[in-house]
């Protein structure tokens, strides 16, 4: 009946899952219980949970992404911890225990971190910058995102019911096929990384379309402001590295779940081909995630130095080189295979490559704060840490790409501070940037900036204080996930690294405290003027937040930097005071389409974890049905009037009338 | 284990790859963090007497030197990792004094076997090998994927059921060293370090004559029971009875060890109490 | 305080670049087809990944059976006619809904899942005849990449059959609206992409693997 669930797969025995389970269900229990009692959930459901609105589910995104990230890190602070204490003994976690964390931890932080955070930040800022009113698809873009939720609960789940893979955040087989991974923790890795997968391709051909298709009036492609085109390439990327991670894991499925023979160490199947193809999907994936930074950098570094992106055309031509040349350098994630001279120096000269382009950036950064006047916001804060920390990460990163000294430092702790200083230095950096900068715009009011700077500096300097004993203690050779070690000279540097770690907590506690205090100061932080960072593309140029139709009237665009060149025509001519031509506007109705797609994927993926056939069946049946429900609407969009536009509009134009009569 | 206290040529040749290519890459990096921190600390809002010029966003001759900065630098970063990657090919011959000993490395779950086919023994989670003389190892593993790494004399190298990969190091200086695992195999995986003792050849003709003179033989029959899931074994000698034994490994005729079994999945797994 | 200079509004030099302004967001029509379109080239980058393993897997037989001793041509070839058939009737459905057709839409329709489902029969029966001679995908690693790649097509085939009869569904209930259009126009690029896949699948399984 239920397959190979039953009432010892719950870890009772474990007070750490158990206790942090508790005090999670807790949590969401009495935040589900004031939802109701307080009665917002038809609030919640048709504002939020059906929303097709670009807007929300950029912020439902980004708000997944937080959440994860506390998760994450209990998972690393663990980590920390354990190698602290575990010289010469075993810590306090076993290693099948430490095993899932270090492979939870990185699942956790790459696919649900990460990736719905830039995808949430696109998600909110595109269609706005591109002077649009939504994306290309609505409501698809709400079935990806609960897809993803969808993975992010289930390996979650794992805590509590089962386990959760032990073999790395990479399953590579034959460890992780059936004979030597019995248990259902790689199945919980694999079906919920199918699930959110589909939830991330849908995500890319929606971004990928709306950029192509979607652009107002005179937006031409060398005018989008820089985090469009990073958008694009970013999405081109998952578009077509996407489907290579979901055919790599159906392989694996089809292993443990059918006997086939793809990677096993039986009847002929081939490991070498597991790590060519999760890496030919792995590799772009890093570019997926630092793309979109790099544009959020971008738009910071040009808004608050005052001056337009310096050398943009180079800047365009760098995006779209290292979405190219992605695509040919996986190989060097395994030079200490054994495949050859020739393979591994042109891999590795392929990889360096791209550090031309990447490099570029930096430079072009750095020549817009020249002659500009750089006002040290904490979005721009992040910006100077990120492009110093990046740089370091970039030299290590070259380094490994050398063949002869990846032999002496792959898979150990250098490497390990090597991704860790472009993750956090690039992508981690880069969101929160994003996060404080377009704050404002999805809510209306700005967050607070002395807990903001506190938290960057503690993120910064604990970021140093954490990884760079990592780079010391790799090479004194130590290699990664180590459950215990004998070592003497190693213990020093990884007790500091665990200092480290306790100073970026200290950094999430103050963001923490930066929301907290924020929504209390809402009033005294409110963004009236819909620009409250003086910024330069069209998202300054709507309400803060904006109206669901993003634009009253949709912008005409004559040029780069396009509300900078609108602002500085109003200063000139002075602000008009014609009323705009408003129109009736259509906009896609709500939909639980969504929800309830996720709703029986969640069922699906559960039942296929636990092998009860009946429940994956009734999943299956559920989602095509809903699918066939949502074809049969008859009404798939509404109309606003142009009264209600008009009314709407009135109090945003009147903020910026004045605004601009003060300012000039 | 420290990877910057060489012990061998190619540890050493390895080493010197790694210290020139931080040290050209630091000579552009140092200046553009300079540059960071110099610009964004004078072009500072505050600051009255730098030039603010809020259109000036193009300069053809800036551009290309942008453009040209890292792409020298990486020209010449090119260049060593094509020549270091031919010199330094794990499977290229490395020159010693005397003959070349042949090593065959099979990597257990959780433990290292080590066989000598010419001298006819082997041994478990101790290497012992002469001063100064060539050591060709063959490698393949009894059931997952590892990573055979001594830090101090370099280059490490995957171990794969079914293949066989190729290292060639050599020693320089006698003393005890560490060798590890250098990649993840399950939960007694940081239980693979294991010692490296570089003797004098003589002490190591003393060694091969103790280690055939061994109670244990080594052949399909007691490599069945090694290559068992275990952790903490002793450090063993083997004579080696069947010398086509690491061979009967790699080409699979000795079929790829079990995985967890049930009394021990008990022990390991939190989840079965 | 400096005054804000007013310069040329092209600060990146990039005046002679782009010829007209972009006319703005494109039509519903439009825009769905595109998305489409791209979605299909991502299923045609998880279809050759799955052709990758085949090239990799296709000598491991493990001493089984080769594929040269396997392959029933003919029945493929029945497969590939009912199938590039199929493309043609699909075609004509396309047509019909064009010129809002009804009868002749349903009837192409109808055709066009016929075919599909005789495709699908000649397939399965393949498929259990080999299982029955012990060549089932559990049998060597060849034979994992060969049922995974041409089952994967068949089950591409079978969605397509159940959206194909959602469809038909659908226009009876709606008519030919702007959305069923859409639709439809998604539908006739996924059936045809399924044709190019077995185009290609015949020639480097089928084909390749019987001349071995």
């Amino acid at each position: 009946m239920f397959g190979k669930l039953s009432w010892s797969a719950i870890p009772i025995d474990q007070p750490i899952p158990m206790i942090t389970s508790g005090v999670v269900a807790l949590v969401i229990l009495s935040v589900l219980a004031w939802v109701v009692l307080a009665g917002h959930l038809p609030y919640l459901w048709r504002e939020w949970i059906t929303s097709v609105d670009h807007k929300r589910i950029g912020v439902m995104y980004t708000l997944l992404a937080l959440v994860m990230l506390l998760r994450g890190f209990a998972d690393a602070l663990m980590m920390r911890g354990q190698q602290a204490v575990a010289f010469q003994a075993q810590g306090y976690l076993p290693p099948e225990h430490y095993n899932q964390i270090f492979s939870a931890h990185g699942t956790i932080m790459i696919f649900f971190v990460a990736m719905p955070f830039v995808i949430g930040l696109m998600n909110l800022v595109v269609p706005l910058q591109l002077g649009v009113r939504d994306v290309a698809f609505p409501t698809l873009n709400s079935v990806g995102f609960w897809l993803t939720a969808t993975g992010a609960l289930l390996v979650n789940i794992s805590l509590v019911v089962g386990e959760f893979a032990r073999t790395g955040w990479l399953p590579y087989p034959p460890l992780s096929e059936l004979t030597y991974s019995p248990g259902v923790g790689v199945d919980y890795y694999l079906w919920s990384l199918q699930i959110s997968g589909i939830g991330t391709l849908v995500a890319g051909i929606n971004l990928v379309t709306t950029v192509l298709k979607l652009r107002t009036k005179g937006m031409n492609y060398l005018r989008m402001p820089m985090f469009c085109w990073t958008t694009l390439a970013s999405n081109l990327l998952i578009v077509a590295a996407f489907p290579i991670l979901t055919a790599t894991l159906a392989m694996l499925i089809l292993d443990r779940y059918f006997g086939f023979h793809f990677f096993t160490n039986e009847a002929g199947g081939n490991v070498m081909m597991f790590m060519n193809l999760i890496w030919a999907w792995g590799h772009p994936e890093v570019y997926i995630l630092v793309l979109p930074a790099f544009g959020i950098f971008s738009e910071v570094v040009s808004t608050f130095s005052g001056k337009p992106l310096f050398g943009y055309r180079s800047m365009v031509l760098a995006t779209m080189a290292i979405c190219v040349i992605s695509f040919m350098v996986w190989l060097h994630h395994f030079f200490t295979m054994g495949a050859g001279p020739n393979v591994n120096a042109i891999f590795g000269i392929a990889s360096m490559i791209i550090a031309v382009p990447t490099g570029v950036k930096i430079y072009n950064w750095l020549f817009t704060m020249y002659l500009g006047r750089v006002r040290f916001t904490t979005p721009m804060l992040w910006a100077i840490g990120f492009m110093v920390t990046f740089l370091i990460g970039g030299l290590t990163g070259v380094l490994v790409a050398v063949p002869p000294a990846d032999f002496l430092l792959h898979n150990s702790l250098f490497l390990v501070a090597h991704f860790h200083n472009v993750i956090i230095g690039g992508v981690l950096f880069g969101a929160f940037a994003g996060y404080t900068y377009w704050f404002s715009k999805a809510f209306g009011f700005r967050l607070h900036e002395g807990l903001g700077k506190a938290a960057f500096w503690c993120w910064l300097i604990g970021f140093y204080v954490a990884f760079m004993p990592l780079y010391a203690v790799g090479l004194l050779g130590m290699t990664r996930r180590m459950q215990h070690y004998d070592v003497p000279e190693w213990r020093p540097w990884l007790l500091v690294a665990a200092v480290g770690a306790l100073i970026i907590f200290a950094g999430i506690v103050f963001q923490i405290l930066q929301l907290v205090v924020s929504i209390r100061h809402r009033v005294e932080l409110r963004d009236r003027t819909g620009d409250p960072w003086d910024g330069r593309s069209l998202e300054w140029a709507t309400a803060s937040p904006p109206p669901v139709f993003n634009f009253a009237v949709t912008p005409v665009v004559s040029g780069a930097d396009a509300y900078w060149a609108m602002k500085v025509r109003a200063r000139r001519d002075g602000a008009s005071d014609q009323s705009p031509d408003y129109k009736d506007i259509e906009m896609p109705r709500n939909s639980p389409t969504g929800f309830v797609c996720a709703f029986f994927a969640t069922v699906m993926g559960f039942a296929l974890i636990w092998h009860i056939w009946w429940m994956v069946a009734a999943g299956m049946v559920g989602a095509f049905a809903t699918f066939v429900v949502f074809a049969w609407r008859d009404h798939d969009e509404y109309v606003i009037p142009a009264a209600d536009v008009a009314r709407i509009d009135q109090v945003n134009v009147d903020a910026r009338r004045a605004l601009m009569s003060g300012a000039v | 284990m420290n990877i910057l206290d060489p012990q061998g040529p190619i540890a050493a040749a390895e080493r010197t790859i790694l210290v020139d290519s931080v040290a050209i890459m630091l000579a552009i990096i140092l200046p553009t963090i300079a540059a960071i921190l110099g610009f964004a600390y004078w072009y500072r809002s505050s600051n009255p007497r730098a030039q603010y010029q809020p259109e000036w966003a193009y300069s053809g001759r800036v551009e290309m030197v942008v453009w040209a900065i890292p792409a020298l630098t990486i020209i010449l970063l090119g260049g060593v990792a094509w020549i270091g990657a031919h010199q330094l090919d794990p499977a290229r011959p490395v020159e010693g004094t005397g003959p070349p000993l042949r090593i065959q490395v099979v990597s257990l779950d959780w433990k290292w076997l080590f066989i000598y086919p010419d001298q006819r023994v082997a041994s478990l989670n101790a290497l012992t090998v002469p001063v100064g003389s060539p050591l060709q190892f063959e490698l393949t593993s009894s059931s997952v994927m590892n990573a055979f790494f001594i830090p101090q004399l370099g280059s490490m190298i995957y171990t794969m059921n079914g293949m066989v990969t190729h290292l060639q190091l050599r020693a320089d200086n006698e003393g005890t060293f560490q060798g590890l695992s250098a990649h993840f195999s399950g939960d007694g995986f940081p239980g693979m370090m294991f010692d490296v003792h570089v003797v004098s050849q003589i002490a190591f003709t003393d060694w091969v004559a103790q280690a055939a003179k061994s109670s244990q033989a080594l052949n399909a029959d007691s490599y069945g029971k090694l290559a068992r899931q275990s952790v903490g074994d002793a450090k063993l000698t083997f004579r080696l009875d069947d010398p086509l034994l690491f061979h009967a490994v790699a080409s699979q005729h000795i079929p790829a060890a079990p995985g967890p079994s049930l009394d021990q999945q008990a022990e390991v797994s939190p989840r079965s109490h | 305080m400096s005054t804000i200079v007013l310069g040329h509004a092209d600060p990146h030099h990039l005046g002679g670049l782009h010829a007209a302004d972009h006319a703005g967001p494109a039509s519903k029509r439009i825009v769905t087809g595109y998305g489409f379109w791209i979605f299909l080239l991502s299923d045609i980058v998880m279809f050759s990944c799955f052709f990758a393993a085949y090239a990799v897997l296709s000598g491991q037989t493990a001493d089984g059976p080769k594929g040269s001793e396997l392959f029933d041509l003919r029945s493929v070839a029945a497969e590939t006619g009912c199938l590039l058939l199929s493309s043609f009737t699909c075609g004509l459905a396309s047509i019909a809904a064009d010129v809002r057709e009804k009868t002749l839409f349903q009837l192409a329709m109808a055709l066009t899942c016929a075919l599909g489902l005789a495709f699908l029969s000649l397939e399965v029966r393949e498929f259990a005849s080999l299982v029955a001679r012990g060549a089932g995908p559990t049998r060597s690693a060849f034979l994992s990449a060969f049922f995974t790649l041409v089952g994967c097509h068949g089950l591409h085939v079978s969605a397509g059959v159940l959206w194909l009869l959602t469809m038909m569904a659908q226009v009876i209930a709606k008519g030919f609206r702007a959305d069923i259009q859409r639709r439809l126009l998604c539908f006739a690029l996924f059936w045809h992409a399924l044709d190019i896949i077995w185009v290609a699948l015949f020639s480097v399984v089928y084909l390749l693997g019987a001349g071995q």
